[in-house]
């Protein structure tokens, strides 16, 4: 009874100390806005929609990532030289990696970034792994260009991706060239 | 890139099923995978000698006889690494010792040295080390042996990618200083073979992987009557440590997980807010544990193809656990763990599987899927 005790106040502490907010500097909350613009990170985070002047950001999504809704089919044959395959939200992408599909950047603690410290993201960005640690970052996302930030801009941008309206969206896993053949029939999913 | 290329499981401009790539994609891939500067806060390995001649491993290089004061021992639960055959060696400075007062995380004296060669089909390939300096930090490298097995040079920061096949389209790789770190700096303590339980003379007979002792090799009490671990509570030596289990399969199975994914899924480390805990612990108010945060804990992971979302651990249903998809894997978005193998331990495979089949079921725990 007393381990369960002992790990259950553990698991209380971490949750509190994820969920507890720090108060914003807006300096570096404007810095980290202007790096993740300049960045690029909503051209893959961001889903596009559609609209009579033509594909534009759907901010009430902004950085969500791939949209849970949209069950993508299987991706479509390639033929060199044109070897990869974006979706046209330009949330999922098909390649020889397999399918990736870009992740939830808002505070959501359930689905987005909300549960990650700011060591957590910048040992992501440095190491190209999830958390540090984990499975690799898969293409397109450019973390080895991002690496060579400093820790200040890093920092800031998790900041300004603290500070943006969280959104619930569970991304879907990538799914692996295996899963992945040409042939296949679409999954339904 | 492909995630193949970048960790070296495949040959280079090969996918996963063996087709070629088209070889600019090949190589535009690769380059973007290799090609990186290692990042400005990664430790270069220059710190470390050129040759492994010039860490003290041995009092004769040529004759690879072993320096004063080396000691060898063997883990009860060793690392999956591909098969390899492996030999281990540990060094304290003259007159220090290793604080064993907290048995879950021993605090080891500036100038530790250890080293771990690695050697496939009966050659030497690398020999890795670890050096504690006097600020505390550690120092990770590894040496690359010659084919003929005349000497060990540091190798790149960057690791070496296939430098030996190990099966077919399958090469073992060196480790960059980034994969080092990235086990060994999770834990609360980063050696991570050398600890009470691993050293325990209760020995695990079920241990996927048990390797023999060689002469003169370390244990737990000869560890303390060396001198080299000191402040062990006495009660470690009076009852050796031992995985908490009630059969012998869960113990094989918990034991296996505590060596191979203990040093990241730690409550008490870098990743304790994922909260899965696979770590067998001996000290005061030792908590978490597999039986608090995977057995029966919901997991965000799904096989490929399923619909229905997994635990991390079925009680009763190895097909619905997800610590058993990803151990069973070697794609590498879903793979465990992520790195340092490109084989799966069909072992371990088979032991975690009639572990987690003959677990009595019970309701899910409720908890909230974080994304983490």
């Amino acid at each position: 009874m007393k381990r369960i005790l002992v790990a259950l106040s553990t698991l209380a502490a971490l949750t509190a100390a994820a969920e507890t907010p720090r108060k914003p500097d807006p300096k570096q909350v404007a810095r980290g806005k202007y790096l993740v613009t300049i960045g690029g990170c909503n051209d893959c985070h961001t889903p596009l929609k559609n609209t009579p002047s033509g594909p534009a950001w759907d901010q009430e999504r902004m950085l969500s990532g791939h949209p849970e809704t949209l069950k993508m089919p299987t991706a479509p044959a390639s033929a060199e030289p044109w070897g990869l395959a974006f979706g046209s939200t330009m949330t999922a992408f098909s390649g020889p990696w397999g399918v990736s599909f870009s992740r939830n950047l808002t505070p959501d603690v359930e689905t987005g970034l909300g549960a990650w410290t700011e060591k957590d993201f910048i040992a992501t960005i440095r190491n190209g792994r999830h958390l540090g640690r984990g499975r690799p970052l898969l293409p397109p996302m450019p973390w080895f260009n991002y690496r060579e930030a400093t820790d200040e801009d890093l920092r800031a941008i998790f900041a300004y991706l603290r500070s943006i309206p969280a959104v619930k969206n569970r991304v879907e896993e990538p799914r692996p060239p295996s899963t992945e053949t040409a042939s296949a029939a679409p999954t339904g999913r | 890139m492909t995630h193949h290329l970048e960790t070296g499981r495949h040959p280079a401009g090969v996918d996963a099923r063996g087709r070629r790539l088209p070889a600019s994609l090949a190589l535009a891939l690769a380059l973007l995978a290799l090609s990186g500067p290692a990042p400005a806060w990664a430790r270069p390995r220059k710190e470390a000698p050129a040759r492994l001649a010039g860490t003290g491993l041995y009092a004769d290089p040529a004759a690879k006889t072993l320096a004063n004061g080396v000691r060898t021992w063997t883990p009860q639960y060793p690392l999956w690494s591909d098969g390899a055959t492996k030999r281990r060696w540990i060094r304290l400075p003259a007159g220090a010792a290793i604080d064993a007062s907290d048995p879950d995380a021993w605090v080891f004296p500036a100038g530790t040295r250890l080293w771990k060669e690695f050697s496939f089909g009966g050659r030497q390939v690398e020999t890795r080390y670890m050096e504690r300096r006097a600020d505390g930090s550690w120092i990770y490298a590894t040496y690359r042996w010659a084919e003929d097995g005349s000497e060990a040079l540091l190798a790149p920061a960057a690791g070496v990618r296939a430098v030996v096949a190990i099966g077919p389209g399958v090469a073992h790789d060196l480790p960059s200083a980034g994969d080092c770190e990235a086990c060994h700096a999770a834990s609360r303590t980063p050696v991570l073979g050398f600890s009470a339980l691993q050293l325990s003379p209760d020995r695990d007979p079920l241990a996927p992987h048990a390797e023999a002792q060689p002469d003169g090799a370390l244990d737990l009490p000869g560890a303390v009557r060396s001198g080299m671990v000191r402040k062990l509570p006495r009660a470690l030596l009076e009852t050796p440590p031992r995985v908490h289990a009630s059969t012998p399969v869960a113990r094989a199975a918990l034991g296996y997980l505590h060596g191979n994914c203990g040093s990241c899924h730690d409550l008490r480390g870098e990743l304790a807010s994922v909260g899965l805990d696979l770590v067998q612990r001996f000290g005061p108010g030792a908590g978490g544990g597999p039986a608090l945060t995977a057995i029966g804990a919901p997991s965000r992971y799904r096989a490929p193809g399923a619909r229905d979302p997994m635990l991390r651990v079925a009680p009763g249903s190895p097909e619905r656990s997800a610590l058993l998809h990803r151990l069973s894997s070697r794609d590498p978005s879903a793979q465990m763990p992520p790195l340092g193998t490109h084989l799966v331990d069909g072992s371990a495979v088979q032991l975690v599987r009639a572990w987690i089949g003959g677990l009595e079921p019970r309701p899910p725990v409720s908890a909230p899927l974080v994304e983490r």
